[in-house]
Order: structure tokens, then C-alpha cells, then sequence
């Protein structure tokens, strides 16, 4: 008996607290946006912020909002944007999957250097120090500051350069952001042609600074029959929605061919490797 | 009688501050004073808290007497101040979201804040079961809460300051948070000279 006394009591006030709680409750219930957590749930949860918002819980209360688009989270792609479309109850615009791409192959066998660089930079600052030791302005440094960014592990550098495996790539922009030559950019995953090279220079400074850089020839964009490559300051353009992927540009490309790529070459090419 | 009353609240909010002479409810101390404002929604809402706890302490005290089971205070204590805790909580994100979200865990961890657990037992060990101590309890319970406020805002409004100015690079974040803690407390000990 003596230790029903203390069971009771306590029980009982536990009981009665609990009530009072239930009660509460009910009156200061907030009415929060059931679809929130449902869509947090088919997010990917990296919250890496490529969506423009600053996690993965943040986007899903813009979606129920209506502040943002269903399609807006680069990770999960169509995939993702079709569930919460279900969710939201509208239709998903089809999204293209993006995936960022580094625009040099100028590799250290290709690309020469001003000045020899000792000691453990960063890209910044290697940047800042007289614009870098590569001989062309625009090429990558290849100290891997965005490899440091991706959350994925996405990017690797390979003799010099910073390659982007497509397949690992999730276009959340953090290398994007990070590159102080500004020369990653996003494009659609299934973009058959890409030009490898950044550099606005003319024809004869960057051949004398690097084997495999676009001079602006314009003989890629004179042999293209569906009218897809044009030069812009003197840097060979394709227009994705253009380009059939038939080669020939490749073919023609005096430099070194790797400038313009096919899509099924430029893996075999250039193996994207961790 | 009201001098009584004055004496213990007095007391409570100065002379024996919780926070900076007794060293209770360090964590929320250190933790919400960022900003002023927010301090302030953590006081009152330690203020709500320690005043409904001491009154209804008290009345659990006076039960737990009753059937001669006093070794089970700690734990009855402990329910009681976790019932409110989670009530503020409910309350507050019904009424002001804003603080609720700037509260973030502070909020509930004032169910683990010695500072509340200690007005309970004060109360008891103080006031015992004789006359007029319900009255005493509120008042000693809502002033502790008080004196709580008051060195919370008073150490964010220096925290504030801190923000702004030029501290050597070893000492910035918390270690200067500390010294400025322990400052304001060796100041409050000058209220311990005050004697009734």
C-alpha cells in the first residue's frame, strides 16, 4: 500500500497536466501547412541553397506559399518537381537536368605557364596574384576551389583542370559561385555540343599560350548545316536547341578537337572521374 | 505585511539575483542575449513561468505534505514546471511568432532551467507551510523572474555594445562574453551590503 499512494499521486497529476495540455492545445492550436512537411520529405535534404532559398525546409514553405515554383530545386530534378507537383496539385513544367560544365581543357601538357607558382594556393588567390600563373587569362587555375564547394563530390581536378562529372552534378551553383574566373556554367545535361574554352582573346595570343584554346576560326561554325555555331567574340557559340550532334564540327576543329565536343565523345573523351 | 512583500522582492531581483549571485539559469543567459529584444520576451517569459510555478508548487507542496510523500517533490516539481513550459510554448507561437522563432530552443529548455526548479525549492525551504506563504511564494517567484529580466537585458545591452567595438582577436565571441558575465556579477555582489 505504501507505494500506491505515490504512484497515485503523481499519476494522477501527470493525468490532469495532460488534460490541461490537450485543452491548450486545441485553443492555441497554430494552423501550420500540412503539405510542408510532405514536401520536405521528397526533397533531397541537401540543403545546398541552389534552389535560391536558404535550405530544403525554406523552399517548401515558398512552394506552399506560392513564392515559388515546383520546379525549382536543382537536385532533385523532374523527378522531384513531378511529386511535389502532386503534392501542390498542379502540373510540373518539364525541367531539363542541368548540370555545370568547366569551359577550359587547357591542361598543363597544353596550356603554358607565366610563372612557376610554389607554396599551396587557392584559385582566389592565385587569381589575384598578377592574374594567375596560367599563361591564358581565362583558363582554369586548377587549385580546386570549387572541388572544396561541391557538396557532391561532382568535381575533380584532373592535370590542372577542374572536370564536372555530369552524373554526379546536381547544378546547385556552388562552383558557379566560387570560380574567380567565372568560366563554369550550367547547361542542359543532354546539350550535345559544348565549347571547352573560355577565351576571348584573338586567334595568336592564345596560341601562344595554349595548344587547345578556340582561336574564333569560324570554321566550325562554316561547316554547321543546322546553322548552330556562331563566333562571339571570337569564341565559338552553340545554341543547344540547334545543334544535332552530327560531329562534324569536331572533325573540323584545328584545334586539337576539343574544343567542340559530341555528347556521347566527350564522355569517352574526357572519363569523368571522382 | 507590505513591507514584507518588498523586503522579498527586493531581495529576489538584487540582493540575491538568480542569474548573477546564485549562478542559476546560466544557459538561457548566455544564450539569449544577443539582442535586447528578444532577452526581454525571455525574461517575461521566465517571469510567466517561475510565477504560475511557484503558486502552483505551492499547492502541490501542501499535497505531497498532506499524504507525507515530500521525497517525491523533485519529480512533481520537475511535471509542474514542464505543463507550463510547454504552455508558454503553445501560446507564444500562437501569438507572437516572431519571438517564438528567435526563442528557438531556449524556449523549451527553460523546462531544464535550474533557475525555475530552484524558485520552487526556495519557496519551500523558505516560506515552509506557515502563514501567508502562498502570497510570499508568488511574490518571491515573480521577482526572482524579474531579477532574471533584469540582468538579461541588462548583459544584452552590453553584448549589443560589444557587437560594435574593437576587441582584441583572441578574446572575441565567447570569451569576452564571459568576462562581461562575471563583471556584471561582481557588480551585483555589491548589492549583498544591503541589509532589512
Amino acid at each position: 500500500m505504501d507505494i500506491l499512494l505515490p504512484v497515485v499521486a503523481i499519476g494522477g497529476m501527470g493525468l490532469i497536466f495532460g488534460a490541461l495540455l490537450a485543452v491548450a492545445a486545441k485553443i492555441f492550436a497554430v494552423e501550420k501547412d500540412e503539405r510542408i512537411p510532405r514536401i520536405v520529405d521528397v526533397l533531397p535534404g541537401a540543403n545546398c541553397g541552389g534552389c535560391g532559398f536558404a535550405g530544403c525546409g525554406a523552399y517548401a514553405e515558398a512552394v506552399c506559399k506560392g513564392e515559388a515554383e515546383v520546379n525549382c530545386c536543382p537536385v532533385g530534378g523532374s523527378d522531384t518537381a513531378s511529386k511535389i507537383a502532386e503534392i501542390m496539385g498542379v502540373e510540373a513544367g518539364d525541367t531539363e537536368k542541368m548540370v555545370a560544365f568547366v569551359k577550359c581543357v587547357g591542361k598543363t601538357s597544353v596550356a603554358t605557364n607565366r610563372y612557376i607558382n610554389e607554396g599551396n594556393l587557392d584559385c582566389h588567390t592565385a587569381h589575384r596574384l598578377g592574374g594567375g600563373m596560367k599563361g591564358c587569362a581565362f583558363g582554369c587555375l586548377g587549385f580546386g576551389s570549387c572541388v572544396l564547394k561541391c557538396q557532391f563530390d561532382a568535381i575533380s581536378i584532373e592535370d590542372g583542370v577542374a572536370i564536372v562529372d555530369p552524373e554526379k552534378c546536381t547544378n546547385c551553383g556552388a562552383c558557379i559561385k566560387e570560380c574567380p574566373r567565372g568560366i563554369i556554367e550550367s547547361i542542359p545535361y543532354s546539350a550535345k555540343g559544348r565549347v571547352a574554352c573560355a577565351s576571348k582573346e584573338k586567334g595568336k595570343p592564345v596560341m601562344a599560350v595554349c595548344k587547345v584554346g578556340c582561336i574564333g576560326c569560324g570554321l566550325c561554325a562554316k561547316i554547321c548545316e543546322s546553322g548552330a555555331i556562331t563566333i562571339e567574340n571570337n569564341l565559338s557559340k552553340i545554341d543547344a536547341s540547334k545543334c544535332i550532334g552530327c560531329g562534324k564540327c569536331t572533325e573540323k576543329c584545328p584545334r586539337g578537337a576539343l574544343q567542340i565536343d559530341v555528347a556521347d565523345e566527350f564522355k569517352i573523351k574526357e572519363p569523368a572521374q571522382a | 505585511m507590505l513591507k514584507e512583500f518588498i523586503i522579498i522582492s527586493i531581495g529576489a531581483i538584487l540582493i540575491q539575483n538568480f542569474v548573477l549571485v546564485q549562478f542559476l539559469g546560466i544557459c538561457p543567459f548566455l544564450g539569449v542575449s544577443k539582442k535586447v529584444e528578444t532577452a526581454l520576451g525571455m525574461g517575461f517569459a521566465v517571469v510567466f513561468v517561475m510565477a504560475c510555478a511557484s503558486a502552483i508548487t505551492w499547492a502541490v507542496q501542501q499535497l505531497l505534505v498532506l499524504f507525507h510523500i515530500e521525497y517525491l517533490q523533485t519529480i512533481a516539481f520537475i511535471l509542474v514546471i514542464a505543463v507550463l513550459v510547454q504552455f508558454v510554448e503553445m501560446f507564444l507561437q500562437k501569438s507572437i511568432p516572431a519571438l517564438y522563432n528567435s526563442l528557438g530552443i531556449y524556449l523549451p529548455l527553460i523546462t531544464t532551467n535550474c533557475a525555475v526548479l530552484g524558485v520552487a525549492i526556495v519557496n519551500i525551504t523558505k516560506f515552509g507551510g506557515a502563514e501567508l506563504s502562498f502570497l510570499k511564494s508568488l511574490v518571491y517567484g515573480t521577482s526572482a523572474g524579474l531579477g532574471f529580466t533584469l540582468a538579461i537585458v541588462l548583459f544584452a545591452g552590453v553584448r549589443e555594445r560589444l557587437e560594435s567595438s574593437d576587441i582584441p582577436e583572441f578574446l572575441k565571441g565567447m570569451p569576452i562574453t564571459l568576462i562581461t558575465a562575471s563583471l556584471l556579477s561582481i557588480a551585483f555582489m555589491g548589492f549583498s551590503g544591503l541589509s532589512f
